[in-house]
């Protein structure tokens, strides 16, 4: 599914330059689910942009599903992303001023069409029927969250990406989101890719991946159930 | 398919739509400004056509196929005397063109001098003009009381005179002046006929009091040319069609250079002039007020379309998490930048229409108020909406274009 070789990525900072990953290799296989663990600083987010096709890497190579994707152009870079690819972020990242109904018809708006159905089918899934019509001030942080998992899932993408999706959540609602995330993982094999700072989270995950200093430290294999 | 290509055209109104209904009073205020140009340029193009249409209609109230010859040199080219200014004109030319140039109907040769006029314990000094008796019909004048003189009051040079209604109503006041003696110069005459007013500008015929031509020959001395011809300062003539205008001044212009032996290389020395040329000319100079007009109501849609650039600057500014999030979801740069496009082409739009309601309403009211009239065409409504649509085109573009190369991790980092 995601087969990453030698990745690096430098931004240049005046006349200096910033180099954040210094040659990642990641393979990531079809219905996995893993987690990106490492101290701030440490490049996990900028693997996961990489990885989401949000960004180009500097050198090496990406295959997504077996394509090269790391040399595309901006706006096949956007297809990849609308076809493939279900964000949630920690900041939940709704349109404020729309109801969560309105939130996850955007998910498909660039993913072939809104269909009115599926986004009610979506809200249903991560148990938000009864709050299609309110708007994201009006809701819990869970709530939006959710709102959040329905607009990446509403496109049936192959791979969601989820960064520090509990970050922002008290436990009680971090503990919802996660076993949402986990069941459509195990439900529909949904590659899950996401990171996180709480051990006690990346135990639900297949796989931990540590970062530090832009490179790929160590590899933890759990067996589930 | 068809739903497929139907919603294609649906989400991004329905995206825009959204945009401007989520933020309304910062729509109303974009919308303002070119509610208020669109509005400006409906009003003064209508207060501007209107008066041309005004001065249009009068023109023809003094009978849109009369042509008239004066004395003197053309206006055209070089300084010259004016017009009028010089004894060449005759009687035998008129009859000579009466009976010689065809798609005529009545030629009226008229003189005129200036004498003061006494009724009663009034008087006023006036142009006296004389006429034959055709004259009111090639001029399009109507009576209004008594009558106008006849041939045979012409042909014994009788002392009748026929006056204009504002002369009338100087002189006599309320009173009926038909029938009544009045001095004029040295002459006592009888007042025969009022005209009826016509209003209009200047050279009205309400100021006017006309004389059979042969009267006002007996009473003021009489100028003749070298070969013995009478001579009279105007000849006017009726077409009998509006485009024959022209084929009939050719002729008169061929008949008159024979007549007054001008050589080849000679100036005419008289001068033609067919109300369609007066129209034309007074049609240009409205029609140049009118262009100023919408000019000056142009700036304030310009001023206005910089008002939606700079909203929209600010608007996409607001919106770029928004905008981070639509391209983490799979929006390409034309599904951004074609979103703040139909956003501020569609605010404009609903100003255009806005300001063309409100337009409409003003220049109803100033037409009621009967300061101007004035006219709205289809062509004003149509150049005023495509010209806001345009601007809304034009100043969304560079915001849009500014929201759709946004690099997405900066814009879902900002606050």
């Amino acid at each position: 599914m995601i087969q990453m070789e030698n990745i690096t990525k430098v931004y240049p900072m005046g006349k200096q330059e910033l180099v954040v990953l210094k040659g990642i290799n990641l393979d990531i296989k079809q219905g996995e689910l893993v987690a990106i663990m490492g101290p701030s600083g440490s490049g996990k987010s900028t693997v996961l942009n990489l990885v989401g096709c949000l960004d180009k890497p500097t050198s090496g190579n990406y295959y997504l599903e077996g394509k090269e994707v790391s040399r595309l152009s901006s706006t096949e870079l956007a297809e990849v992303r609308a076809q493939k690819i279900g964000f949630v972020f920690q900041q939940f990242n709704l349109l404020p001023r729309v109801s969560a109904l309105a939130n996850v018809e955007m998910g498909m708006r660039y993913a072939g069409g809104i269909d009115h159905d599926k986004a009610l089918e979506a809200l249903k899934r991560v148990g938000l029927s009864d709050r299609v019509n309110h708007r994201p001030t009006e809701m819990s942080g869970g709530e939006q969250q959710r709102v959040a998992i329905a607009r990446a899932l509403v496109k049936n993408p192959p791979l969601i990406l989820a960064d520090e999706p509990t970050g922002n959540l008290d436990s009680r609602s971090g503990k919802e989101v996660i076993s949402i995330l986990t069941s459509l993982h195990a439900e529909q094999g949904i590659t899950l890719v996401m990171i996180t700072h709480d051990a006690n989270i990346a135990k639900y995950c297949q796989r931990t991946i540590y970062i530090r200093d832009g490179q790929v430290v160590s590899e933890e294999t759990y067996e589930q159930e | 398919m068809n739903k497929n290509n139907w919603k294609k055209w649906l989400d991004p109104l329905s995206t825009a739509w959204v945009g401007i209904v989520s933020h309304k009073l910062r729509s109303f205020l974009t919308m303002l400004g070119i509610v208020i140009g669109v509005g400006a340029v409906i009003t003064l193009m209508s207060v501007g056509k209107g008066s041309t249409a005004q001065i249009l209609s009068n023109i023809q109230s003094m009978g849109a196929n009369l042509v008239t010859i004066r004395g003197g040199a053309s206006t055209f080219g070089g300084v010259r005397g004016a017009m009028g200014g010089s004894n060449t004109l005759t009687m035998e030319d008129a009859e000579a063109i009466a009976q010689q140039v065809s798609n005529i109907f009545a030629v009226a040769p008229s003189s005129s001098s200036n004498l003061q006029l006494v009724a009663n314990d009034e008087n006023t000094n006036s142009q006296v003009t004389g006429v034959t008796t055709d004259y009111p019909s090639v001029n399009n004048l109507k009576v209004a009381s008594g009558s106008f003189f006849s041939d045979e009051e012409y042909q014994r040079g009788a002392n009748v005179v026929v006056l204009g209604s504002t002369v009338a109503e100087t002189l006599f006041g309320e009173t009926s002046p038909v029938g009544q003696k009045m001095r004029m110069g040295s002459m006592i005459v009888t007042v025969i006929g009022v005209l009826e007013s016509k209003g209009g500008m200047m050279n009205s015929s309400d100021d006017a009091v006309f004389i059979p031509l042969t009267t006002l020959h007996q009473a003021v001395a009489q100028t003749r040319t070298a070969q013995g011809e009478t001579v009279v300062s105007s000849i006017s003539l009726t077409v009998t069609e509006e485009n024959k205008a022209d084929q009939v001044k050719e002729e008169i212009t061929s008949l008159l250079r024979t007549r007054h032996r001008l050589g080849a290389s000679a100036d005419d020395d008289f001068n033609i002039q067919s109300m369609s040329d007066i129209v034309k000319t007074l049609s240009e100079a409205s029609g140049t007020m009118t262009l100023l007009l919408g000019a000056i109501a142009g700036i304030s849609l310009l001023v206005g379309g910089i008002g939606v650039m700079n909203i929209m600057l600010v608007s996409v500014l607001e919106r770029t998490r928004e905008i981070g999030i639509r391209k983490a979801l799979g929006a390409k740069e034309r599904d951004i930048w074609s979103q703040f496009l139909i956003e501020a082409a569609f605010l404009t739009l609903a100003g255009g229409i806005i300001g063309i309601i409100g337009g409409w309403g003003v220049s109803w009211l100033i037409d009621k108020m009967g300061v101007v009239s004035t006219v709205i065409t289809s062509d004003i409504v149509i150049l005023a909406v495509s010209v806001s649509v345009a601007i809304g085109l034009f100043f969304g573009f560079y915001p849009a274009w500014n929201a759709s190369r946004l690099n997405p991790i900066e814009a879902l980092r900002s606050e």
